[in-house]
């Protein structure tokens, strides 16, 4: 009893009322995309059981009552069975594509009776929780650890690998959006960095490659990604080889690094930027050659400096920054290679994404009527049942992973920027409450979802809006169905219920 | 220390969740705000305008007896996009047609040359009118065939096989059609021949539109904001006719086999109450999709069916002109009523001879009117032709005579509401100086004074010179519109056109064509019920000649006057005279008598043999 009161007193109102407004606004999402024109308007056919819309009710209510009851739990439960939990729903993933019945290629759904559910919706919290179980074990140590981190990383490894078995890409790469929280708890900020630069070379280089300049010499995307890596090596050399950076460090000769950071420095962004500069301004104004191969070799030759410097100076980052250079050259190099090695209809989603694919009735056809249901919304929208794209199915999947298009077309700019702020005081009340943790476990817990929520909100509205490749996973609180919506319920009530005992600990 | 700079790695984090949003929202901002170019995008989407046809004009006569008015049709549409994987063979089977046909008929949509407004996603026609039961044979099936759809339409019906050349038709637009006014898009109809394509601007209405809501696969789901947009077609303005349906129905009757034109018109006010041409053909076939084969059997008839001869027809007036000479010469002076010049069996001067048949001499006016005396008015024109105290040349007269002439309405189109009037022909001296290289004189033009010779004009023409004499002098532009619903027709129709000649002068041609048929030429058009004035033609031609009458009735206050043009009729009295006898007694009677109705009955019957004549 006692422990009911101070649940309930010390839990986050704040996130709760988050949590019950984006329900609501989901369920109305919900309403506009499942209506069948000439259906009645009135709330009692809305919620009948027959339709979608009643259906969502039915999981929005056994939602809320799972939270209530994941509130009522001891929350040292979570830290005791952590490992049991993640171990039950590793092998629930292992057995799911033997049980699955096959639902658009997919062999992620299990049928229990009636209703289907799907086990990776559910794997993330048991991930979640073996991840704040084992960081927060004793001693533990990420940072300088490659050991822990690698540890780490094979715990999130192995359901991503299994989801990937079933066919659901989408709902693996959300475990990518965990090296967030291991950011935060010690990974090296440069492994971050070395993935955004890796999806940046590809990105640009894909985008661009067919693109020709200088008189149709020149790939656009060559340039582009070589003149990226001449500026990343320099962000580099300035925030890891700068003198003040390297006090502390293993590196001796403070003297000689700051004369070998200037020559580092004017050698790159000099010598390797301003032949560059140049190079464009006379291809494009004497002479249109193609200067492609020029950049490569200024690239080549920059870290072949860097590599000269760092074993001239002993100082060893030189050498790490040139490695990374060159590794930058490979990875671009190997995009195109990559590229033919995806499956066709994902090679077709990255490209439609690059823009690479125009065709509307292709695979761009989601996204450009996803677009044009957002942008007719206007200022304030249609009106609730009153868009017209998505009451006449012109937008496809749009109670599932375009849902947001709805909320863009009746509810228009007002409505959809709402529900877009609603997630950001989501995403910073769950730092604020993760960093408000006295233990690591409820720390990384918290981080855990913050980290599952940007990524899901990152990938799907983005889908929407035409900046992210179409990668099928589900908008929180909005897309329709059970296992989703339980899901994340889950995820974010284990947090807070961890969080609403913290007070037990300061007593 | 270390354990802060981790600690401030939560900034890094809140700061990229931060960009992500703002980034979002300003690209929301860009979507629905910055242009409005999704927004038509989502109306293009959704949204199918669907033409509402207007009801056509219907078209009555005098009287207002129904002549013309609509029925439902159905035209088949066709959506290239969604038409793929269509059974072809069932489909042609359907709706009775080949193959070949289908493969064609899809080549011409698809070809942006002939079909300008092509699109795959919008309606096309495929094939147009079907019959309500043809329609609901296709109609049982249609779920068979997406992409193709009915598009409800109207098409013209007509009441009765007459006045086929009046009423006109209607058909699908051309090329040229759509060039000239936006107004129509391939598929529409547009009036032809008749009244149905001078008066096409009222009768057509005015086209609407209702927006419909279209999901993705082209169904159609309901009315955009419950019809709040929708435009209601404007349905187009009823016509009625000045034609008298039974005068009509007469006429045609009379001339069946034999070739020519009757033309009656009401003199006060200009009105044409009856426009008879012949051969004719039944305006009922020419509907649906037969017009097309129907018109071109027509066209290729020898006895042109399609021509309007009543306007289209140009003829020698014969006899007929003379009374405008009469008028003319009396008005410049030439002759009094009393000039009397010899006549003995025809006109002779030097070695020409204008011959005529066996009447007194001298006569003076009016009984030359009366017996049409050749001599009389070949001596008129030769006189003021060679009047050097009024005219200094010939030329010079020639051109005053011209002047008269067109002050009737002769030589120019007198601008009837028909389309593809003639003008006749009235020659003036700038032709003859050409033709008869300069050195020609009255009397090589005498020809031109009895009605031959260059001289042509078209029955309506005639019809009006006799209106214009009833009238005393003015005529008012025939016509045979009456009345345009809720719209005035063109003030032309009420002007009165005045002659060169004083009304003085009509008088006594009048008493010489009422002399015609008291004891002259027109003898048979004598009734006791009113006094009936009249002139025949006997119009030479290459073959046998042409039978003609121009009259009207009553003397004073006329109701009517007509012209009969009967081809290789004959003398004027043979078909001429009967027929306009007939004619006047049915529209100022209401009937005919028992006996005209067995003189219909017998001329209707007769028939002219053309086979000899080369056409």
């Amino acid at each position: 009893m006692e422990k009911q009161k101070s649940i309930f007193a010390s839990i986050d109102w704040v996130t709760i009322f988050i949590y019950l407004a984006l329900l609501a606004l989901g369920w109305m999402s919900i309403c506009g995309a499942c209506y069948e024109y000439g259906q009645p308007r009135d709330i009692l056919a809305l919620a009948s059981f027959d339709t979608r819309t009643g259906m969502q009710l039915v999981w929005i209510g056994s939602s809320i009552l799972l939270a209530t009851v994941v509130l009522l739990l001891d929350d040292r439960l979570y830290d005791t069975f952590a490992y049991l939990i993640y171990g039950i729903f590793i092998i629930l993933l292992f057995i799911t594509p033997f049980l699955a019945h096959d639902i658009k290629g997919s062999l992620s759904w299990i049928k229990i009776g009636p209703f289907s559910f799907q086990s990776a919706e559910f794997a993330k919290f048991a991930t979640a929780l073996a991840l704040a179980k084992f960081m927060s074990s004793y001693g533990f140590k990420l940072q300088g650890s490659w050991k822990n981190l690698s540890l780490c990383i094979t715990l999130l490894i192995l359901p991503m690998a299994l989801i990937v078995m079933q066919k659901e890409t989408g709902s693996a790469l959300v475990y990518i959006s965990f090296f967030l929280m291991l950011y935060r708890e010690g990974m090296p900020g440069s492994i971050l960095a070395l993935g955004l630069s890796a999806i940046a070379y590809v990105v640009v280089g894909l985008r661009f490659a067919d693109e020709m300049v200088f008189g149709e010499t020149t790939s656009l995307g060559l340039l582009l990604v070589m003149a990226l890596i001449v500026i990343f090596v320099i962000a580099m050399i300035i925030s890891y080889t700068r003198p003040s950076a390297l006090q502390g460090s293993a590196v001796g000769e403070i003297r000689n690094a700051s004369q070998t950071y200037r020559r580092a420095l004017l050698d790159t962004a000099g010598l390797g930027l301003g032949t560059m500069l140049l190079l464009v301004l006379f291809a494009h104004y004497i002479q249109p050659i193609n200067i492609g191969p020029l950049f490569l070799a200024i690239c080549v030759l920059i870290s072949l400096r860097l590599l000269w410097l760092g074993f001239t100076s002993h100082i060893y980052r030189y050498c790490l920054i040139a490695v990374f250079a060159v590794g930058s050259i490979g990875i671009f190099y190997s995009a195109n290679y990559m590229l033919d090695h995806l499956k066709e209809h994902q090679r077709a989603r990255v490209q439609e994404l690059l823009g690479l694919r125009e065709d509307p009735n292709g695979v761009g056809y989601n996204v450009i009527q996803a677009k044009i249901a957002i942008g007719s919304g206007g200022l304030e929208g249609k009106g609730f049942l009153q868009g017209t794209q998505t009451k006449l199915r012109y937008v496809p999947e749009q109670e599932t992973d375009f849902i947001f298009c709805t909320m863009g077309e009746e509810q228009g700019f007002i409505g959809s920027a709402i529900v877009l702020l609603l997630f950001l005081a989501l995403l910073l009340r769950l730092i604020y409450l993760a960093e408000r943790q006295p233990y690591t476990f409820g720390r990384v817990y918290g981080y855990c979802v913050f980290s599952v929520f940007l990524f899901h909100v990152l990938i799907n509205i983005g889908m929407v809006l035409g900046l992210m490749p179409v990668i099928g996973i589900p908008l929180p609180f909005f897309s329709y169905g059970g296992s989703s919506l339980w899901g994340f319920t889950l995820l974010l009530f284990i947090f807070l219920g961890i969080d609403a005992s913290r007070v037990r600990y300061q007593r | 220390m270390a354990n802060n700079t981790l600690s401030n790695r939560k900034y890094v984090l809140g700061f990229s969740a931060i960009l992500i949003i703002a980034v979002y929202i300003v690209r929301l901002f860009t979507l629905q705000l910055m242009s409005d170019d999704y927004k038509q995008r989502a109306d293009s989407n959704a949204l199918m305008r669907r033409i509402q046809f207007p009801a056509r004009g219907a078209i009555t006569d005098r009287n207002g007896k129904l002549l013309v008015y609509n029925q439902p049709a159905y035209d088949i549409m066709v959506i290239m996009q969604e038409q793929l994987g269509v059974d072809t063979m069932d489909l042609c089977n359907s709706l009775n047609i080949d193959t070949a046909w289908y493969r064609r008929r899809m080549v011409e949509i698809k070809d942006r040359s002939r079909n300008p407004g092509y699109s795959p996603y919008t309606q096309q026609l495929f094939m147009s009118q079907l019959s309500v039961e043809e329609f609901s044979v296709f109609q049982e099936k249609l779920f068979h065939y997406p992409g193709f759809y009915i598009q409800k339409r109207s098409i013209r019906q007509y009441s009765y096989p007459y006045a086929a050349h009046i009423l006109g038709d209607v058909g699908e637009v051309n090329l040229d059609d759509i060039k000239k006014d936006d107004y129509y898009r391939s598929g529409d109809y547009i009036g032809k021949q008749g009244v149905e394509r001078s008066y096409e601007q009222q009768l057509r209405g005015i086209k609407g539109s209702e927006i419909l809501l279209r999901d993705v696969h082209g169904r159609i789901k309901g009315r955009y904001q419950n019809g709040k947009y929708d435009i209601k077609p404007i349905p187009g303005k009823n016509l009625t006719l000045s034609i008298d349906f039974e005068l009509q129905k007469l006429g045609e009757r009379l001339m069946q086999g034999k070739l020519g034109s009757i033309v009656a018109i009401e003199p006060s006010t200009g009105e044409i109450l009856c426009m008879v041409t012949s051969p004719t053909f039944d305006p009922r076939t020419m509907v649906g999709r037969q017009r097309g084969k129907k018109h071109q059997e027509l066209a290729r008839d020898p006895m042109k069916p399609l021509l309007n001869r009543a306007i289209m027809g140009t003829y020698p007036p014969g006899s007929t002109f003379k009374t405008s000479q009469a008028l003319t010469f009396l008005q410049e002076g030439i002759i009094t009523p009393q000039t009397a010049y010899p006549c003995s069996h025809g006109f002779h001067y030097g070695r020409l001879t204008v011959g005529c048949h066996g009447h007194g001499s001298p006569l003076p006016l009016v009984p030359s009117i009366a017996t049409s005396c050749n001599g009389y008015f070949c001596w008129g024109l030769l006189h003021m032709f060679n009047n050097r105290k009024n005219y200094k040349s010939t030329q010079e007269a020639m051109t005053v005579w011209k002047d008269y002439m067109v002050s009737m309405g002769f030589g120019y189109r007198l601008g009837v509401d028909l389309p593809s009037e003639a003008r006749g022909m009235i020659p003036n001296a700038e032709f003859y100086n050409k033709h008869l290289s300069n050195s020609w004189s009255g009397l090589s033009v005498i020809s031109i004074a009895i009605g031959q010779g260059e001289v042509t004009l078209t029955p309506l023409q005639i019809a009006n010179l006799g209106a214009t004499i009833a009238n005393r002098g003015w005529y008012i532009t025939p016509h045979i519109v009456k009345e345009v619903q809720d719209d005035t027709i063109a003030s032309i129709y009420h002007k009165r056109l005045f002659t060169k000649v004083s009304p003085i002068h009509y008088e006594t041609v009048c008493d010489g064509m009422e002399r015609a048929v008291l004891g002259g030429t027109c003898r048979s058009a004598y009734t006791s019920q009113y006094v009936t004035c009249g002139k025949t033609g006997t119009a030479q031609n290459r073959g046998h000649d042409h039978s003609v009458f121009m009259g009207f009735a009553p003397k004073e206050k006329p109701q009517i006057a007509v012209a009969v043009y009967v081809e290789n009729g004959g003398w004027g009295a043979t078909y001429g005279v009967p027929i306009g006898a007939l004619i006047m007694e049915q529209f100022i009677n209401g009937h005919l008598s028992e006996a005209s109705q067995q003189k219909a009955d017998a001329f209707a019957n007769r028939r002219i043999d053309y086979t000899g004549y080369a056409r």
